[in-house]
C-alpha cells in the first residue's frame, strides 16, 4: 500500500517534471520566421538596424549557433548545467569561478553566521527561559528586533565592521539569532513541572538538571528554531551576497544577470533550491534523533 | 520512640482569609503505610508536596526524623500521578537517573547491578531497554515505583499513582507494592481516590474535609478523622471483602466521603 503510493507519487511527480518541461521547450522554440526577415531588408534597413544595434546577420548567426540572446531553451540548459558540474572547482580570476568554489564561500558565510548565533542564542535562550523576570525583561527587545529586514542591518554592518565579508556573516548572524533564542527561550520554559519535580527530589545540580533533564526536554523545539533559522539564513545569503559582492552563490547570480548569461542565472537558482533542500533535510535527521514521543 | 514522620498545624493560603486547609497535623510511625482520601480540591496533593519539600505551606512545619522538611531530598521518594519518567530515556537509564542522583560514586557495573534489581522487583526484566511511550500505563507506573524505591528514600510519598490504571492492573500493582513495603518496611505515605485501595494498603487512613462555605461563615478544609485500619496485617486482596470489619470500615469511609467530607452538600 504504502509502496504502491511512492511509486504513484513518483511517477506523477516525473510526469509533472516532463509536462514542465515540454512547456519551456515550446515556449523557447526559435522563431524560424526571423531569419529569412534579412533577405527582404534593404541595404538602408540593414544599416539602420546595425546603428540601433541589432545587426540582423549576426543575430541570425547566433541563433543558428543556438545562442540567441533570448530565454534559453531546455537543452541549452542541460548543457550548462553539464558544463558547471564537469568542472565545479575551476579559478578564472575573480569574476570567473567554478560553482563549488562559489558554493563553498556562501556556506562558509552560513556556517559560520549560524554557528555564532548558535552559541549566543542558546544559551541566552536557555537563561531566558528559565527566569520568567528575564523571559518578560527581554521580551520588548526581541519583539522589535525580529522583524527588521537582516538586511536593514548592512549598512550599519559595513560602516563599523567595514569589511564586506565579515558584514555577511553578521547579518547571517543577525537574521538566524531570532527564531533560535524564542525557541530555546520556549521550549526551556514549557519544559513539564513533572520531570523538574523528578529533578528536584533527586537533589540534582544546577548543570545536571540543566543538561540532562531540560536540554533533552527542550531539544525538539530548540532544534525546530535552528531549522527555522537555516532557513532564513539561506534566504538571506544571495540577497547579501548580491549586496556585498566579491564572492558566493548571491554574488554569482548577480554577476550572471549583467553577463545577461540567463542560463547561468537558472542553474544558480537551481543550485540554491538544491542546497536549500538538502540543508533543511539534514536538519530534519537532527530533529527526528531528539524527538521523543511521550 | 519519637515519631518518624510530624506534621504540625500544616496550612495552605491561596486566597486571603480562605485557607484551602488549615491546622492539618498528624504523625507517621516508622514502617507505617498512611492513606489520604478526600475529594478533589480538598489540598491532599499540597500536603504530599509539602511533605516532599516541592511546595511550601502557608504556615506550619514538617519534621522527618527529628530535621525539618524545608525543601526536597533524597530521603523522600516521589512517585507521581503521570508517572513522569523522561520519555528520551529507556526504563534502564530512567531508573540509573535516580541511581547516579544518590550514589554519584559508584561504578557504570555498580549502577547497573542496582537497577536491574529493582527492575526485577517489579517484574519489568523484559521491557529494562524500552523507551517509556512503548510501555502500557501500568508498566510506566511499575518504573515509576522502581525508581522511587532504588534511592532506597526513607520515606515515599506516593500522589494517586494508580489512578489513571484500569482495576485489573491497579490490582496486581497495589499487590507488588505491599510486597514489596512490606519487605522492606518502607514508610509510605499515600493518596488516594479508591476506599478499597486505602482498606487493602493502609494502617491508618486520613480523611480529609474540603474547605467550605456554611452559615456559620468559612471552614477550611483539614483533617476530619484518622481511621484505623482494624483488619488483620497480612491481608490479602482477594479475600479482604470477606473479612470480618471490612464492610464496616468501608460504610464508615463511604459515608464520611459522602456526607461529611464537603459541608455544603450535606446540609
Amino acid at each position: 500500500m504504502n509502496s504502491s503510493l511512492r511509486l504513484k507519487s513518483s511517477l506523477l511527480s516525473l510526469l509533472i517534471l516532463t509536462v514542465l518541461l515540454a512547456v519551456w521547450q515550446i515556449a523557447t522554440q526559435p522563431l524560424l520566421a526571423a531569419p529569412t526577415a534579412t533577405v527582404t531588408l534593404t541595404p538602408e534597413q540593414i544599416e539602420y538596424q546595425k546603428m540601433l544595434g541589432k545587426d540582423p546577420a549576426a543575430s541570425s548567426a547566433s541563433a543558428e549557433a543556438g545562442k540567441g540572446a533570448g530565454f534559453p531553451t531546455p537543452m541549452q540548459m542541460a548543457q550548462t548545467i553539464y558544463k558547471h558540474l564537469s568542472d565545479p572547482l575551476y579559478d578564472n580570476g575573480p569574476n570567473d569561478k567554478g560553482i563549488m568554489i562559489q558554493l563553498a564561500h556562501s556556506l562558509a558565510r552560513v556556517g559560520l553566521g549560524f554557528a555564532l548565533a548558535c552559541l549566543a542564542a542558546i544559551p541566552l535562550g536557555f537563561v531566558i527561559g528559565m527566569s520568567p523576570l528575564l523571559y518578560r525583561a527581554f521580551d520588548p527587545f526581541i519583539q522589535v528586533l525580529k522583524p527588521i529586514s537582516p538586511l536593514a542591518w548592512m549598512p550599519l554592518a559595513l560602516y563599523t565592521i567595514k569589511d564586506s565579508s565579515i558584514s555577511g556573516i553578521f547579518v547571517i548572524f543577525i537574521c538566524s539569532v531570532w527564531p533560535m533564542l524564542i525557541n530555546t527561550a520556549f521550549g526551556v520554559a514549557s519544559v513539564r513541572r513533572d520531570w523538574l519535580n523528578v529533578a528536584a527530589t533527586l537533589e540534582l545540580s544546577a548543570p545536571r538538571k540543566a543538561f540532562e533533564v531540560i536540554l533533552p526536554a527542550a531539544a525538539p523545539t530548540i532544534l525546530t528554531g535552528m531549522r527555522i533559522s537555516m532557513g532564513i539564513a539561506w534566504l538571506v545569503i544571495v540577497a547579501a551576497e548580491m549586496l556585498v559582492g566579491g564572492t558566493g552563490i548571491g554574488y554569482f547570480v548577480w554577476n550572471e544577470w549583467n553577463n545577461l548569461s540567463l542560463t547561468n542565472v537558472i542553474f544558480a537558482v537551481l543550485v540554491i533550491g538544491v542546497v536549500g533542500m538538502l540543508l533543511d533535510l539534514s536538519f530534519a535527521r537532527l530533529q527526528k534523533w531528539v524527538t521523543y514521543v511521550e | 520512640m519519637e515519631t518518624f514522620l510530624k506534621v504540625e498545624q500544616l496550612s495552605k493560603t491561596y486566597v486571603a482569609g480562605k485557607p484551602v486547609f488549615d491546622g492539618v497535623s498528624f504523625g507517621i510511625e516508622r514502617g507505617e503505610f498512611v492513606c489520604i482520601i478526600g475529594h478533589s480540591g480538598c489540598g491532599k496533593t499540597t500536603v504530599l508536596n509539602v511533605l516532599a519539600g516541592l511546595d511550601q505551606a502557608s504556615s506550619g512545619h514538617v519534621f522527618m526524623d527529628g530535621r525539618e522538611v524545608l525543601g526536597p531530598s533524597l530521603e523522600r521518594g516521589v512517585v507521581f500521578q503521570g508517572h513522569a519518567l523522561m520519555p528520551w530515556l529507556t526504563v534502564r537509564q530512567n531508573i540509573a537517573f535516580a541511581v547516579r542522583s544518590k550514589w554519584p560514586e559508584w561504578s557504570r557495573a555498580q549502577v547497573d547491578e542496582h537497577v536491574c534489581k529493582y527492575v526485577k522487583l517489579v517484574g519489568l526484566d523484559s521491557a529494562i531497554d524500552k523507551k517509556p511511550s512503548q510501555l502500557s500505563g501500568g508498566m510506566k507506573q511499575r518504573v515509576g515505583i522502581a525508581r522511587a524505591f532504588s534511592v532506597q528514600p526513607k520515606m515515599l510519598l506516593l500522589d494517586e499513582p494508580f489512578g489513571a490504571l484500569d482495576a485489573l492492573t491497579r490490582g496486581s500493582i497495589q499487590d507488588e507494592l505491599i510486597d514489596i513495603v512490606r519487605s522492606t518496611g518502607q514508610t509510605v505515605f499515600m493518596i488516594t481516590h479508591d476506599v478499597d485501595e486505602a482498606i487493602f494498603l493502609a494502617d491508618r487512613i486520613l480523611l480529609m474535609s474540603n474547605g467550605a462555605q456554611t452559615a456559620q461563615g468559612y471552614v477550611p478544609g483539614g483533617i476530619a478523622e484518622v481511621v484505623l485500619n482494624t483488619l488483620p496485617a497480612e491481608r490479602k486482596r482477594a479475600g479482604l471483602h470477606h473479612l470480618d470489619g471490612y464492610y464496616e470500615l468501608r460504610n464508615h469511609i463511604v459515608d464520611f466521603l459522602v456526607s461529611r467530607a464537603k459541608p455544603q452538600d450535606g446540609h
